[in-house]
């Protein structure tokens, strides 16, 4: 096996896990830290098919690692809003819960 | 030999991940993503991707490590009651049919890839030479796909934007986060009066050095934004007050300049983002330096947050009271700078 | 000549590697967060010495070589600024209990 196909693989683990994660823990922030596994996931998917691409002595095709690029830092600012959004749910409810009803133990 | 490297890599990764997601506490999960993040730079490496694995070590495992940080102290108290919430043994299952689905699928795609696989890497190393630059990757994000890192740059200043538009109204124009107190011996202190002079010349070298090698203005800016933060954090200087004028002027420099030279191309050259003949390399450098200061600006204050105290008056003790642990705020009445 | 040097590099590197095993095992081994830092050290200072030490000679001009004396020095004065943020975090945390 290849390296590139060895790490689609291994990305395609690590969309799993990290729709997994998404799904089941309760917490926003625990969820987005999933969210960004899911994310690195098809990043890595992505690098690997451009490694599939290495032609005219590129070890890879540069143009989706330039776009990887773009989308690593796009994630990055889209993690911030999340945070930024998650901060004041808490500021103005008091609670983290993203459920309709608000537990009633509180 | 390698194989064996990599395979060990893969597995790591798979089950760091796995780690993070199943973690009770969201601090030991917040740190898992921190290692995940450094190990896969790891991967990138051994995908032929430096310039990436600089990005995602910088960026990936560094900035967005440090904004969960961040957030994990500030979300504390909201744990348990989430925890009580979680979902039972019938979602899970489900959850895990789920993602086995799914990555089964994902997996089956891969393995039916076509052969040959496309690729522009031939087109790229042809054009290479016209754009004056070395290395392909910025060849692409500043003349091939100009386009998309044009609208990056405008993506994060509205994120920047979407992140200030959640302070509270009466904070508007005031300065993000809490004020640091400063420890004048402390270790602290002495790392935010070495460190930034250093870190400031490594930041100038991978924004020069990204032209012909791997490097660029991501990654130089995400060590100058990290420089500024540390000398925050230290307490040596204040957050900025987000409706300052000369903030603002930073922070929508980099996308006018780049806009101005695509209209430029669009009058010069037949078409937007076009470089006249000969005058690519500088045009892209002037885009670069314009890019510099919008990046460094809107990393550093995202990682900042939305604005939690008034400019003009110092804060309540009851307004810092959400700062992460390890922070003292400063008490009331302090000066600034 | 050249085999000496290799010799050296790999001797170097070697001995830096057992001191990264020593401080992995001494920070899962250790009870409490000052031992484990003073594991943890011991691996970030020696290790990375060694290891950096052992790469000099496989390094190809002398800039390069800096730049690795570069990122040594560097490593050393965040993990030890870092150890020292830790220790009183964890110093103020027993107090206030």
């Amino acid at each position: 096996m290849t390296v590139e196909t060895l790490f689609a693989l291994c990305a395609c683990a690590l969309v799993g896990i990290g729709l997994y994660g998404l799904i089941v823990q309760p917490h926003p922030l625990r969820k987005l830290v999933a969210f960004n596994i899911m994310g690195s996931g098809v990043f890595v998917l992505f690098g690997a098919l451009a490694m599939r691409g290495a032609a005219a002595g590129m070890a890879a095709d540069p143009v989706p690692q330039a776009l990887l690029i773009t989308a690593i830092v796009v994630a990055f600012a889209a993690t911030a809003v999340t945070v930024a959004l998650l901060l004041r749910l808490i500021e103005s409810t008091a609670t983290a819960s993203l459920a309709d009803e608000p537990p009633s133990g509180d | 030999m390698t194989a064996i490297v990599s395979l060990v890599v893969a597995l790591l990764l798979l089950w760091l991940a796995l780690w993070t997601v199943v973690a009770r506490d969201a601090f030991v999960a917040v740190a898992g993503f921190v290692v995940y993040g450094l190990l896969l730079s790891l991967v990138w490496v051994r995908l032929a991707g430096i310039d990436v694995a600089l990005t995602e070590a910088a960026i990936g495992g560094g900035l967005t490590g440090a904004l969960l940080l961040g957030a994990v102290g500030r979300l504390r108290g909201t744990e348990a009651a989430a925890w009580s919430e979680r979902s039972g043994a019938c979602t899970r299952a489900f959850a895990v049919l789920l993602s086995v689905s799914v990555a089964t699928v994902l997996a089956l795609c891969v393995l039916t890839l076509p052969e040959p696989p496309p690729t522009l890497a031939p087109q790229a190393a042809e054009n290479l030479a016209a754009t004056g630059v070395g290395n392909p990757i910025t060849g692409v994000l500043l003349a091939f796909r100009a386009l998309d890192t044009l609208l990056e740059a405008v993506v994060l200043v509205i994120a920047l934007i979407g992140v200030w538009s959640l302070a509270p109204d009466r904070f508007w124009g005031g300065r993000p986060g809490p004020r640091y107190g400063a420890d004048p011996d402390g270790i602290l202190t002495y790392l935010a009066r070495v460190l930034p002079p250093i870190g400031i010349v490594v930041g100038l070298y991978l924004f020069w050095a990204g032209a012909d090698h791997p490097g660029g203005k991501f990654q130089s800016a995400t060590i100058l934004a990290a420089m500024w933060m540390l000398v925050q954090m230290a307490g040596l200087s204040d957050a900025p007050r987000i409706d300052s004028r000369w903030l603002r002027a930073g922070i929508v420099v980099g996308p006018l300049v780049f806009v101005a030279v695509g209209v430029l191309g669009a009058w010069q050259a037949g078409a937007f983002l076009g470089y006249p003949d000969g005058w690519a390399k500088p045009m892209i450098v002037v885009i670069e330096l314009a890019l510099l200061p919008t990046l460094v600006l809107v990393l550093a204050l995202l990682l900042n947050g939305a604005p939690a105290r008034s400019a003009d008056s110092p804060p309540a003790p009851g307004e810092t009271s959400l700062s992460a642990r390890s922070t003292r705020p400063m008490p009331a009445g302090g000066t600034r700078q | 000549m050249s085999v000496v040097l290799d010799v050296f590099s790999i001797v170097a590197i070697v001995a830096g590697l057992v001191f990264f095993l020593a401080g992995t095992v001494g920070l899962l081994r250790f009870p409490d967060a000052y031992t484990r830092l003073h594991a943890l050290t011991k691996a970030d200072n020696l290790g990375v010495a060694l290891v950096v030490t052992g790469l000099l000679p496989q390094m190809d001009g002398v800039l390069a070589a800096l730049k690795l004396v570069l990122v040594w020095l560097l490593v050393m004065l965040s993990s030890g600024a870092v150890s020292q943020l830790i220790a009183r975090s964890v110093r103020r945390r027993e107090c206030s209990e």
